[in-house]
């Protein structure tokens, strides 16, 4: 493409994410054919996508529908006890098969022709296949057992339930990667329960949400309830470290020092914020019951593309994140807590909801900062951002002040695409 | 036979709870509440399934009064005008003077563009009772339908 020179032209910009990542062009955030890509290079390429927790379907029959991506598929648990997955989609004419959100069924029909389904999706009766009284059915050579729903490989780690379309995907446990699956195990020690979800839509590109999630440095400065409350202190000890394979995955904590465990050192805090004059009169929402070794009042843990884990003080969260177009994304908040879970720890958690979700006090800015990119990006796709914060200092893993999550994201996104430098956007901007 | 006379009382005090929202005086809405009291938003997902999971949760007077200090001086969000319609009042007499109450109701929200779109739809399940000669919600619950909340939810229901 031409530009015209002159003083209104832009300065050249890379055409895709570069290598390092630090640069990204807006078009991502807005391009339908980009979208578009994405759904095939990643929810239904070499990624797992999180489904729900095992704890959502306990009983033989149990079921939830949800999305890989934008496509409806439903998770069940099968006569055996073990977990299926499926493309919500009848193999005759393509309806929907399950029409509900979450129930327990021993069998799925379409409602359209009842062609009906077992639990794994093995197509079992078709309504006159033989046709009636010599009128002809289905042809005598239809088959069943290669028209059943389209079965997606699923497999679960420490009770987060995962499934990709891929056949070369490598196994789950090492899609999660050593270093994640210990964070990850740090949550999942031990049998959860899960309380209910939550559901928040955004207008605006799913990334924008990763990038959130990944983004230590907004926290004391967007949510202004730490800040106000004095909760969240900016030379708190942290960890932000990637899965150092691929970089998709990474995990934020921010860990609470063994000195200010003390209600007498949160006193303290409250007489150096004093000046502030704003405190809370009921501040067990933020009390932080010891359940880990690490005490850290916040872990979030994005695993690639569709979960967010997330420890804020005690309150425990699976988010899913499906997008819904370029300009739209949709979070579901699983909250859980623990089968052995005393009334007043479980108590605890749900008063604790209200950091989190779409009313959080230290969460409802998010969506309303990443609409506000992608309204700001709307024109001007060959324009990038700037994610440079602490790119000189690579190795620093114990700061709050840094991009570098973000760069590792976009720069195995950028693979993950192909877009390499030679075809910096693919097909994809043609 | 309905009690009118209680019936007018009632609608009265959803009346006063819904303009305390809708004209931003949000520092009376915790004024309309006991102060042992609860309140809570949760989508109808959960409560159909015995689910506890909120949006909001309060279990004092003290958390709603929080709950204002915060939206005031602490988050972020954009301006927000809600109007709150509601219908289909029923009601029933509890133990030791307290009534349960029960609504419908309907939250239009107009952003700064000025585009007003269906927010909410839910049930208030309301536990009320009469003090110092005034009542007062002893327990709110908005039970909602519309289950997913556009980009944030600042303002209580």
């Amino acid at each position: 493409m031409t530009v015209a020179t002159g003083e209104l032209a832009s300065p050249p910009v890379p055409e895709a994410p570069i290598a390092d990542g630090s640069r990204v062009p807006y078009a991502v955030f807005h391009s339908q054919a980009i979208y578009d890509r994405e759904q095939e290079r990643i929810f239904r390429g070499e990624a797992w996508s999180f489904l729900g927790l095992e704890a959502e379907i306990k009983q033989t029959g149990d079921f939830k529908s949800t999305f890989i991506g934008d496509t409806p598929v439903v998770m069940t648990r099968t006569q055996d006890g073990r977990l299926a997955a499926w493309v919500n989609r009848c193999a005759h004419r393509g309806a929907m098969v399950c029409r509900q959100l979450r129930g327990n069924a021993s069998s799925h029909a379409c409602v359209y022709h009842q062609w009906r389904y077992d639990l794994e999706g093995n197509l079992f009766g078709v309504p006159f296949l033989r046709g009636l009284n010599g009128q002809a059915g289905m042809p005598a050579d239809f088959d069943r057992a290669s028209n059943g729903l389209r079965k997606l490989r699923v497999e679960s780690y420490a009770g987060l339930v995962f499934a990709t379309f891929s056949e070369t995907v490598e196994p789950l446990a090492d899609y999660i990667g050593p270093v994640m699956g210990g964070y990850l195990n740090r949550i999942f020690h031990k049998p959860v329960e899960y309380l209910g979800c939550t559901r928040q839509f955004s207008n605006s590109n799913w990334k924008l949400y990763l990038e959130n999630v990944k983004d230590p440095y907004h926290a004391s400065l967007l949510h202004l309830f730490h800040t106000t409350f004095n909760i969240f202190r900016v030379g708190m000890k942290a960890h932000c470290v990637t899965d150092g394979r691929h970089g998709m995955h990474s995990i934020i904590m921010a860990i609470k020092e063994a000195q200010t465990e003390t209600s007498a050192a949160y006193k303290d805090q409250k007489i150096r914020s004093f000046d502030s004059g704003f405190t809370l009169e009921d501040e067990s929402i933020l009390a932080l019951v010891p359940e880990y070794e690490v005490m850290a009042t916040n872990h979030i843990q994005p695993i690639f593309p569709q979960l967010v884990v997330q420890q804020i003080h005690n309150t425990l969260v699976a988010r899913q994140l499906l997008p819904k177009g370029p300009n739209a994304f949709e979070l579901v908040f699983h909250f859980f807590g623990y089968e052995d879970d005393t009334p007043e720890m479980r108590k605890l958690r749900i008063k604790q909801a209200n950091l989190v979700g779409p009313a959080g006090y230290i969460s409802m800015e998010d969506t309303e900062a990443t609409e506000l990119v992608q309204q700001g990006v709307v024109r001007d796709g060959r324009a990038t951002s700037v994610i440079d914060m602490a790119k000189d200092a690579p190795e620093q893993s114990d700061t709050l002040i840094t991009e570098k999550l973000i760069r590792s994201f976009w720069a195995g996104y950028k693979r993950l695409m192909g877009f390499d430098d030679s075809d910096p956007f693919g097909a994809a901007l043609q | 036979m309905i009690d009118l006379t209680l019936r007018q009382t009632l609608l009265a005090l959803q009346d006063e709870y819904i303009s305390t929202l809708d004209t931003d005086a949000l520092e009376l809405w915790p004024e309309m509440f006991v102060e042992d009291c609860h309140y809570e938003i949760i989508p109808k997902e959960n409560f159909d399934l015995g689910l506890p999971a909120p949006v909001i949760y309060c279990d004092s007077k003290a958390m709603l009064r929080d709950r204002v200090v915060s939206l005031r001086n602490a988050n972020i969000f954009q301006p927000v005008v809600y109007r709150h319609f509601f219908s289909g009042l029923s009601f029933q007499p509890l133990d030791e003077g307290a009534l349960e109450m029960r609504s419908s109701y309907l939250v239009i929200n107009t952003n700064q563009l000025g585009q007003s779109t269906v927010y909410q739809t839910g049930r208030y399940h309301d536990v009320v009772v009469e003090a110092g000669g005034r009542w007062r919600f002893k327990s709110k619950r908005a039970i909602y339908d519309t289950s997913r909340i556009q980009t944030a939810l600042a303002i209580p229901i």
